[in-house]
């Protein structure tokens, strides 16, 4: 295994979604392979940061006047519906 | 673990009977929906958007276009996957009319070649996060995930920001399988690339900024 294959499976491995064989090889060339070892750890964090620093949380009031317009646009859809038929 | 298997359960043949009754005109059963599931449509859509009042938007019309075509959603995937897919659809939409060409589609500058190295290999801090304060923090990450193209950073908010499945992933894309695996491991390898410029570890460099 080089580190094109070892990139090629880092996916999986990061999901754990990988036979036990490829994982055993994966690890002995991390054992030994200091760029793929760093390579792994930084992708592991970058999506722990992504996933533990949410960006983008609706505002609870924002949010309110989005329901509140979902509703009545659902509701004129409704009238118009039950009005054409 | 049985019990959470079960919450899970409840939670499904709950979500059915609200949709049954919104399609029977119900819109108490529908609001309950749109509680459900709005922040998580705002986030989707801001982030393939990069845009809040467009993001707005998404969210009103995918709910609004969801409710409209309630017949047409037959239950053979969950209610959120046939929503977002929607919302994605609708952002895609947002994003083409903002940006002077037309053509964004989630195939764009997807052709690199797969698995190539990461040029950069050096090591980050061991706690990058501590580096900076939380709003810096949060400007860095949004900036580095802008600069993905759209199929790789929505691909990369569904699997590991909003943590659905790989299959559910491509559902909603309507991707194949593999096309959402080396979307997300393009994308994952970028976003690591380009955080290294943040997060480097200072100790043992070449003394280079």
């Amino acid at each position: 295994m080089n580190c094109k294959d070892f990139l090629k499976e880092l996916t999986d491995y990061l999901d754990g979604t990988i036979s036990v064989t490829v994982r055993e090889e994966l690890d002995e060339h991390l054992h030994w392979c200091r760029d793929c070892h760093v390579v792994l750890n930084t992708t592991k964090k970058t999506i722990e940061i992504y996933r533990d620093n949410r960006l983008y949380e609706l505002p609870e009031k924002l949010r309110n006047q989005l329901q509140d317009a979902i509703l009545s646009k659902c509701k004129a859809a409704k009238q118009t519906r039950k009005s054409s038929t | 673990m049985e019990t959470i298997q079960n919450k899970a359960g409840e939670e499904i043949t709950n979500e059915m009977a609200l949709v049954q009754s919104a399609k029977q005109g119900d819109l108490e059963a529908f609001s309950e929906l749109v509680k459900r599931y709005d922040r998580n449509v705002f986030r989707i859509a801001q982030h393939i958007t990069h845009n809040e009042e467009d993001a707005q938007d998404v969210v009103q019309e995918a709910f609004l276009k969801a409710y409209q075509n309630l017949e047409q959603f037959q239950g053979n995937s969950k209610f959120y996957t046939w929503l977002v897919r929607i919302a994605v659809n609708e952002a895609l939409m947002k994003l083409r009319r903002r940006r002077s060409d037309k053509t964004v589609s989630l195939d764009e500058d997807v052709e690199t070649e797969e698995g190539s190295m990461p040029r950069e290999v050096a090591d980050w801090s061991p706690n990058p996060e501590q580096l900076y304060g939380q709003s810096e923090l949060g400007d860095i990450l949004k900036k580095t995930i802008q600069g993905l193209p759209p199929g790789f950073r929505t691909v990369f908010v569904l699997r590991d920001v909003e943590g659905l499945s790989t299959e559910e992933t491509a559902e909603m894309l309507g991707l194949s399988i593999p096309a959402v695996k080396s979307r997300l491991l393009r994308a994952r390898l970028q976003l690591r690339e380009r955080l290294a410029k943040y997060f480097k570890s200072k100790r043992g460099g070449d003394g280079q900024p």
